[in-house]
């Protein structure tokens, strides 16, 4: 089987507002991807688009094999979806809640109640399942909703805002669900955020959206080397005692590292940043350090690599796309 | 390649699964609300009342009545004679789109500010499954409720006045049941069509019950307003002229469904009854009285009777339900 989602051209245009513009979009089989972008970007609305909620206004999807626009229930049968705003029969229990889900998936009825318990166990809310949906807060809702998604025992998993409403710790644990489903289920996962920190660390590949266009697409490192500064950041933190004397021993034997390109002292923590290029040299570097704090004796607390920010990629890279498409106007 | 036929299948399985799944959800949410035990008792109460005032009058209706025929159907076309309440049939008529919107007007957009909607829709159920299943569910338990007032209705006159209904009775009063659930289906798919319309519940309801009041109440008001206008009976030179004055009237008068729907109960409940209108004025009176001294009429002749008028009902409804089903269909899933 080809790519589970799959869009050529997929437009969709409200009055005289684009919301998706002309989308060339492919998810792999097996792969968690990200769909990020600010308020308004279209993520939603693609979303609705892949689901056969909301008809294109030009272009083609392919979700599971079927075109959504004409199959949509072929696609509904095989596709789990979390809305954005997702919200459940307030007088029901979570319990009762899933259990029409079940039924409206025609699973059978003992499958159901297993099903259930299994999905509610995954998000953790096992425990507030027979309470009326009415008493739930907003992330014990959210997380039903994924339980909810996951009922129909679905190839393609598509999250608008998983993580929205879920505490740090809630996140971690929705992260690794997300994981685990992809490796035990191979499960394909959509999900779409504009916390870009947040999921970044789950995505395989991420898709950047800006008013209704992909601006970028590819792993984190690849968008990193693409919009950012083309380095990769690592922060290195030397015993405090050593600072006074061994500051320029310091600076010097980083510098002195191959690949290394800049060395800074962080004023404030007084650790060390440094810069690497090219980027995929990272990890001969941060051994490079190692020896070279055992060689000379430097006592090393503490070496990290710092995640290239998606939010500086984003920054720049909707900087770029104003840029250029002012440059097109100019030449037009 | 197995997966495929299963896949067909399943398709066939699900394709007419769709509706009765939302209908039984739908129907047990109907059954377990408030609102559903208020419109019982309200109802139950206001089927007792009259009754227990009109008691007197229908037994000595029954007693006058040599052929008893039509004793059991008296229950629901006696009105008491003590107190000014209407009676069943007239009650009904008045309170069937009452219940019809109850039931209706938050079925659509109620799941779009719950934010359940999405969810619903992104199940393997086609968009239609979601209408059909709330009307069927609305119907049933409104259907229930009838039964249930009917049931006590009957099972007082049976108990209290000791009046057994005949076969031929049994078939009008069924008769009269279907026609009354076909006038709580127009009010439903009116509720339903309200509910896609307009976002706020609360609004939906308003214009509702709005719409209701404008029909039972002021409607006939505004009607016989108009009616005198057009075709002011009383000024009629001729019997010709009074008898065509009452005819244009009464056609004036079934613009209003709760007409058409009081007209047809008459006649379904009553054997006496010949036409379809009531003799208000000379022409008809007279016509009445003349065919009064004949043969009761027999159910097929009072079916025959009512046949346009059912079919105008069904036709309304029919209208209702198309327009709501179409608005829904285009909708954005999105509020
Ligand atoms: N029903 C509608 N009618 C008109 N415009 C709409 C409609 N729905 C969405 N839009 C517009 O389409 C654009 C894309 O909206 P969309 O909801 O897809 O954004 P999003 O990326 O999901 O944003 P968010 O992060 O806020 O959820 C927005 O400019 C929005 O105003
Ligand atoms: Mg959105």
């Amino acid at each position: 089987m080809g790519a589970p989602i799959r869009t050529r051209a997929l437009t969709k245009r409200y009055g005289d507002l684009v919301a998706v513009d002309v989308l060339d979009l492919e998810v792999r089989s097996g792969e968690i991807f990200g769909l990020l972008g600010q308020n308004g970007a279209g993520k939603t609305t693609t979303i609705l688009m892949l689901l056969g909620l909301t008809e294109p206004s030009g272009g083609t999807a392919r979700v599971v094999g079927f075109d959504p626009a004409r199959r949509p229930l072929q696609v509904k049968r095989h596709v789990g979806y979390l809305p954005d705003a997702v919200g459940f029969y307030g007088d029901l229990t979570g319990r009762d809640n899933l259990r029409y889900t079940g039924r409206l998936n025609g699973l059978a009825r003992d499958e159901i109640e297993a099903k259930i318990d299994h999905v509610l166990e995954q998000v953790g809310l096992s425990s507030r399942a027979d309470t009326p949906t009415d008493t739930y807060s907003r992330g014990m809702l959210q997380r039903l909703g994924i339980a909810d998604a996951l009922i129909k025992d679905p190839d393609v998993l598509i999250l608008d805002e998983p993580t929205t409403s879920i505490d740090p710790i809630g996140v971690v644990e929705i992260l690794d669900l997300l994981r685990s489903l992809r490796r035990d289920r191979g499960m394909t996962i959509l999900l779409s955020s504009h916390l870009l920190g947040q999921v970044q660390s789950v995505c395989d590949r991420v898709g950047i959206f800006a008013a209704g266009r992909l601006i970028g697409i590819g792993t984190v490192a690849e968008l990193a080397e693409r919009f950012g500064d083309g380095a990769a950041h690592i922060e290195v933190t030397f015993a405090r005692d050593q600072d006074t004397e061994g500051a320029p021993d310091a600076r010097a034997s980083l510098a002195a590292i191959e690949h290394v390109s800049t060395v800074e002292q962080d004023a404030a923590t007084s650790s060390w940043h440094v810069s690497v290029r090219p980027i995929d040299q990272s990890g001969a570097v941060r051994e490079a350090i190692l020896r070279a704090a055992v060689e000379q004796g430097l006592r090393l607390t503490s070496l990290r690599v710092l995640e290239p920010s998606l939010d500086d990629i984003y920054r720049t890279a909707v900087a770029g796309m104003s840029v250029a498409s002012v440059t097109t106007e100019v030449g037009a | 390649m197995t997966t495929q036929a299963q896949r067909a299948e399943m398709n066939l399985a699900g394709r007419s699964a769709g509706w009765r799944i939302v209908a039984r959800k739908e129907f047990a949410d109907h059954v377990s609300s408030a609102r559903f035990m208020v419109l019982l008792l309200v109802l139950g109460a206001a089927a007792i009342v009259p009754l227990y005032f009109a008691s007197d009058t229908i037994r000595s209706v029954a007693s006058q009545v040599t052929d008893t025929r039509e004793a059991f159907l008296a229950l629901f076309l006696v009105s008491p004679s003590s107190v000014p309440i209407p009676n069943v049939f007239n009650f009904v008529g008045i309170v069937a789109p009452l219940l019809g919107v109850a039931f209706a007007f938050d079925a659509i957009n109620s799941e779009r500010t719950d934010g359940t909607l999405p969810r619903l829709l992104s199940q393997p159920i086609y968009r239609d499954d979601v209408v059909n299943g709330k009307f069927a569910a609305g119907l049933a338990a409104i259907t229930l409720v009838l039964l249930a007032v009917v049931g006590v209705i009957s099972g007082f006159g049976i108990v209290r006045l000791g009046i057994v209904p005949s076969a031929d009775e049994v078939v009008r009063l069924l008769a009269w049941l279907v026609l009354t659930v076909l006038w709580v289906s127009l009010w439903l798919a009116f509720g339903l069509l309200l509910s896609v319309a307009i976002r706020r519940a609360a609004t939906a309801a308003l214009v509702g019950f709005g719409v209701w009041l404008l029909v039972a109440i002021f409607g006939q008001l505004i009607i016989s307003l108009v009616a005198g206008i057009l075709a002011p009976v009383a000024n009629a030179g001729s019997l010709e002229e009074a008898l065509s004055l009452t005819a244009l009237s009464a056609a004036i008068a079934r613009i209003l469904p709760l007409t058409l729907y009081q007209e047809a109960s008459a006649v379904l409940l009553n054997p006496t009854v010949t036409t379809v209108s009531t003799p208000t004025t000379v022409g008809q009176w007279q016509q009445w009285q003349q065919q009064a001294q004949g043969q009761l009429l027999s159910f097929d002749q009072s079916a025959l009777l009512v046949w346009p008028h059912i079919v105008a009902l069904v036709a309304l409804t029919a209208i209702s339900f198309a327009a709501a089903y179409v608005m829904f269909m285009r909708q954005e899933v999105r509020a």
